[in-house]
């Protein structure tokens, strides 16, 4: 076709880009912003879908099947985790004024000069042979739609040149107009967005025409594909596919985030959180429209086509093949597309890495700096970054004049890809784990980016001749082990797999071992806190820089600073309204901390977080923070949080206290009321008796006349009754003696049997009255034991007492046995009364059981006896219950340990 | 002559309440429990019935509330003699249609003197 025309239509294009960002431009201006949506950000994520991509999947699907969809798989996957990471990342990047890859990662790590130039070499080194690519992508679908031979004389004739100049200065007009890198490029966002469209619909036009109009639908293409027997496109290649499918998925997973461009859009870029959630479905189902026709064109190309024609030309010369002149300029607007996105985007965000960490230092650290006169920094900054975005571009330009014939540029996307990955310990760690230290990872990203180069770089480098082909074949000092693709003897793999495998593998070590083994200094443990903790209220509050610095700075040099970098009129605004927000007074003469911190926060999103630092403690230098001071800001605010666990451990044990107070309490109550029931029982067992002596005396007192005879009954009663009031009055206050503690046991040894003889002896008189045989079954009777005699005596005297009272009269039988066990004595009083119901074996050992439990029935005895022998038994450490008998009656039985002397 | 029925456990107060009635010239009937003065109630009517409270089979409650709701017997004055003296079951003493609640121990002069005029009204 035309040349001219082609190059019209190109420059129409951009000029119609120009147009778009133009528009936006105002719209966002007159604060009508068309852009901030979740659809626009997912659209302009589809940058990723490079030029490469657009001639290059098909190209992979026709050599090796299956594998072109991985490197889309795995953003997707990625997706999956974008609300928790990426929402992460935005929200430190939006707090911090992060402006790009090199920033994140230097930020995270104290706000390191090193890191940050570290990551931004890595950087150039990584993507400007990616930029190089896209610009071959337009220069090839250039000459096949024109069908001019290429050209590969660099310079002014090369029509590569002119495309570089014309992406340059659009990339220079729309990409620094402002000074603040962080403010987000409206147009330039919308522009992408746009071509992201374009792209789409061009590739699906070629594909639809390939599938339905050449061919008669998919069924058809199957088949023109089986008739030429290919097979090769719905398999993975390779002996090691899987590995190296593995590989590949995990370095797009990375890529997609850390990837400079893609971090540009995805969160520099990004105006609000919420798009992530379109961007979580939108993004894959992008990348799934994309990818639909891939297989169709691959297979269509190979049938039509065959091995004549490039199969990374395919997309372009299956149009052209059929003539259709206007698909082919909508195909090849759409490569350019794609091509023009992924470089508009990437040297965006590299110049401002290069501005920010390589630059500015330089610049930043000589001594004209400090005369130089207040704005004239502004515009040296963006004429810098105008500067550095040329020199990139021509860098790539160059790159692919020179290198091209060398090198194969088909697998410099996916290396540009790994080159990246390596950032990802460090950006990804960095997040979640507080230890990760700047040693460990400058070690991490060094020697994996150092991997990366010597098993990815130094191979092709060979291939191409730069380097003796005897590295490969014996290694350097013909050890063996250290070729590049065979490092330490990982035979096998695809160089790319194996790459992968290795710079990873020691990238991870180096960053998980140094960091576990290095001293966080100050500044990275308060940075680490800020990343890490940056969805905590309280760690948010820490961040607005409380204390951190102190008060000893001049606001006039703060402002002075402002001014100089961003302009006096928008400092002035900015420092009021933050100071109106956080209700600070300005018009002291030393500033506010948090003024401080502002200062300079705002300045990093001109010249990034490290330049920010160090502008900031020029001012401050004498007052630079110490890891004293910083550890005593720390300790402090450790000893607020633990005053706060102490006071809420002291509230805990109050509530503790409170509940046995409570419980005490009750138990009280629970006593006192007991005691009251105690108190009434005994003063109504008491009554009875009272009653009558009373009566019976008063009779005998009134009836003088009275027979000598009933009288004598009469006063024998009166006798009796003060006989049982005694004794209950007696064992009321025995028993209050055994319960209060006071009384003291006498101990002293005694024969066993002996206390039982006694005992029986003196009730043998009521047994025989009563007709009840008591039987002694005394083996042990010798057996001697340490008591208070009187007390087990009584015990026994009792038990034995209530067996004769309960047996039936005149059959009645007792048995008593003692027996000698492991750890003392056991002696059981049986007998053949009633017994004792199971239910109630433990209560009768209350006070006053009978009486309390049928309160309206007159108690036999006082109802004392069994809970004073009770406590005499429990006085003692030893027990008293009911077993069971084999016959009616109940068995008491008393245990007492053998305490020998 | 007025017919007494005395019903107690406690053969002491037995005893000496069945005196004193016998002395003031009633015809005295005693009961030990409350199993016997209820077979007692069965046949007969006394004007008037002592009732202790604690026994250990039927308690004088129940056998106050069987006088009360027997209509041949409602009439009958009833006095309860009890070593239960709080307050509560006092009024219940009352409640139940009793004349009379003699706390224990009780003066036997006194005692006898409210008898008297409960049986002479």
């Amino acid at each position: 076709m035309n040349k001219l025309l082609i190059i019209l239509v190109s420059l129409a294009y951009l000029a119609l880009l120009f147009g778009v960002a133009w528009w936006v431009e105002r719209r966002r201006r007159q604060k009508k912003s068309v852009v901030r949506n979740g659809w626009v950000y997912a659209l302009s994520l589809a940058v990723y879908c490079t030029g490469w991509t657009y001639y290059g999947s098909v190209g992979r699907a026709v050599n090796s099947g299956m594998d072109f969809i991985t490197i889309y798989l795995g953003p997707s996957i990625m997706c999956a985790l974008f609300i928790p990471v990426l929402q992460k990342i935005i929200r430190i990047c939006k707090t911090q004024r992060i402006n790009s890859i090199a920033d994140f990662i230097a930020s995270r790590y104290g706000k390191n000069f090193t890191l940050g130039i570290i990551v931004t070499l890595c950087c150039i080194i990584g993507i400007i042979p990616y930029i190089a690519l896209q610009l071959k992508a337009i220069s090839t679908s250039f000459h096949i739609i024109t069908g001019l031979p290429q050209g590969i004389i660099p310079g002014p004739g090369d029509d590569k040149f002119y495309i570089t100049c014309v992406i340059i200065f659009f990339i220079i007009v729309f990409g620094t107009r402002s000074v603040d890198a962080t403010e987000r490029h409206e147009g330039l966002v919308a522009a992408v967005a746009f071509e992201s469209l374009v792209k789409l619909f061009a590739f699906l036009v070629v594909g639809i025409f390939v599938t339905f109009f050449v061919f008669d639908g998919y069924g058809a293409l199957f088949d023109a594909v089986a008739n030429k027997g290919l097979t090769q496109f719905f398999t993975l290649s390779g002996d090691n596919a899987y590995s190296s499918w593995l590989s590949m998925l995990f370095v797009s997973m990375m890529a997609i985030v850390i990837l400079p461009h893609q971090f540009q859009v995805s969160v520099v870029e990004n105006t609000n959180e919420k798009h992530i959630r379109k961007a979580v479905w939108l993004f894959p189902l992008y990348l799934l429209a994309i990818n639909i026709f891939v297989l169709p064109i691959a297979m269509g190309g190979s049938v039509i086509l065959g091995n004549n024609t490039d199969a990374d030309n395919y997309v372009l010369s299956l149009p052209l093949h059929f003539n259709q002149h206007l698909m082919s300029v909508m195909v090849y607007i759409g490569g350019f597309s794609a091509a023009t996105s992924m470089i508009i985007v990437a040297t965006i965000a590299l110049s401002t890495m290069v501005s920010n960490h390589l630059f500015l230092p330089l610049v930043l650290s000589s001594r004209r700096f400090k005369t130089s006169s207040e704005g004239s920094l502004t515009r040296k900054i963006i004429l810098s970054r105008r500067v550095i975005i040329a020199v990139i571009l021509f860098a790539a330009y160059a790159y692919n004049s020179f290198m091209a014939p060398y090198f194969s540029l088909v697998s410099i996307g996916l290396a540009s890809m790994a080159a990246v990955a390596q950032f990802g310990p460090a950006v990804f760690g960095g997040l979640y784990w507080r230890n990760a230290s700047r040693k460990g990872a400058v070690t991490g990203i060094i020697v994996g980016f150092g991997i990366w180069f010597y098993t990815l770089i130094v191979p092709a480098g060979v291939d191409a001749g730069f380097i003796d082909k005897s590295l490969m074949d014996s290694g350097p000092w013909h050890l063996s082990w250290l070729r590049p693709q065979a490092l330490f003897g990982l035979d096998g793999w695809d160089l790319f797999t194996h790459s992968v495998f290795w710079s990873m593998f020691f990238n991870c070590i180096c960053y998980l071992v140094i960091s576990s083994y290095s001293r966080l200094s100050a500044s990275e443990m308060y940075q680490a806190r800020v990343f890490v903790d940056i969805f905590d209220k309280d760690a948010n509050q820490f961040t607005e820089g409380q204390g951190v610095w102190r008060g000893n700075t001049q606001y006039a040099d703060i402002r002075a600073l402002l001014d100089n970098f961003i302009g006096k009129e928008r400092s002035g605004l900015l420092l009021t309204a933050y100071a109106r927000r956080n209700d600070i007074g300005l018009d002291t003469v030393i500033a506010d901390p948090r003024i401080v911190h502002f200062a300079e926060r705002m300045l990093s999103g001109v010249i990034g977080s490290a330049s920010a630092k160090f502008m900031i403690a020029n001012i401050v230098k004498e007052e630079e923070i110490t890891i004293q001071e910083v550890l005593a800001i720390v300790k402090e605010s450790q000893q607020v949080l633990e005053l706060n666990k102490e006071l809420k451990k002291k509230s805990i044990e109050l509530t503790r206290a409170t509940d046995m107070l409570t419980r005490a309490n009750e138990q009280l109550k629970r006593m006192d009321v007991l005691k009251d029931e105690f108190l009434y029982t005994v003063t109504h067992e008491l009554r009875t008796p009272l009653t009558s002596i009373r009566a019976l005396s008063e009779i005998v007192y009134d009836n003088p006349d009275m027979e000598e005879e009933q009288r004598q009954h009469y006063l024998e009663a009166v006798v009796k009754e003060i006989e049982r009031l005694s004794h209950l009055i007696s064992q009321v206050l025995n028993l209050e003696r055994y319960e209060s503690g006071r009384q003291k046991l006498n101990y002293a040894t005694v024969v066993f049997g002996r206390l039982i003889a006694e005992a029986t002896e003196a009730l043998l008189p009521l047994a025989e009255e009563r007709g009840v045989a008591i039987v002694h079954q005394l083996p042990h009777a010798e057996v001697s034991v340490l008591c208070d005699i009187d007390l087990v005596r009584q015990v026994i005297y009792n038990l034995i007492a209530n067996a004769i009272k309960f047996a039936p009269e005149s059959t009645g039988r007792i048995v008593i046995a003692l027996e000698q066990t492991g750890s003392g004595i056991r002696l059981a009083v049986a007998d053949n009364g009633p017994g004792v119901p199971y239910e109630m074996r433990e209560q009768i050992f209350d006070k006053f059981f009978q009486a309390k439990n049928q309160t309206l029935k007159k108690p036999v005895g006082t109802g004392l006896g069994l809970t004073i022998c009770k406590r005499i038994m429990e006085m003692h450490g030893g027990s008293i219950g009911v077993e069971d008998t084999a016959g009616t009656g109940a068995c008491f039985v008393i245990a007492l340990p053998q305490i020998k002397t | 002559m007025k017919k007494v029925l005395v019903v107690d456990d406690d053969p002491y107060i037995l005893m000496s309440v069945e005196f004193l009635m016998k002395k003031n010239g009633y015809e005295v009937m005693v009961a030990r429990n409350g199993t016997e003065a209820m077979a007692f109630l069965e046949s007969n009517k006394p004007d008037l019935v002592l009732l202790d409270i604690m026994m250990p089979d039927v308690d004088g409650y129940s056998i106050c509330r069987h006088i009360k709701a027997t209509p041949a017997l409602e009439d009958i004055i009833v006095v309860f003699i009890s070593a239960k003296t709080a307050e509560a079951d006092i009024r219940e003493g009352y409640d139940l249609g009793a004349a009379l609640y003699v706390s224990k121990p009780f003066s036997t002069r006194d005692l006898m003197k409210k008898i008297n005029g409960l049986l002479q009204a």
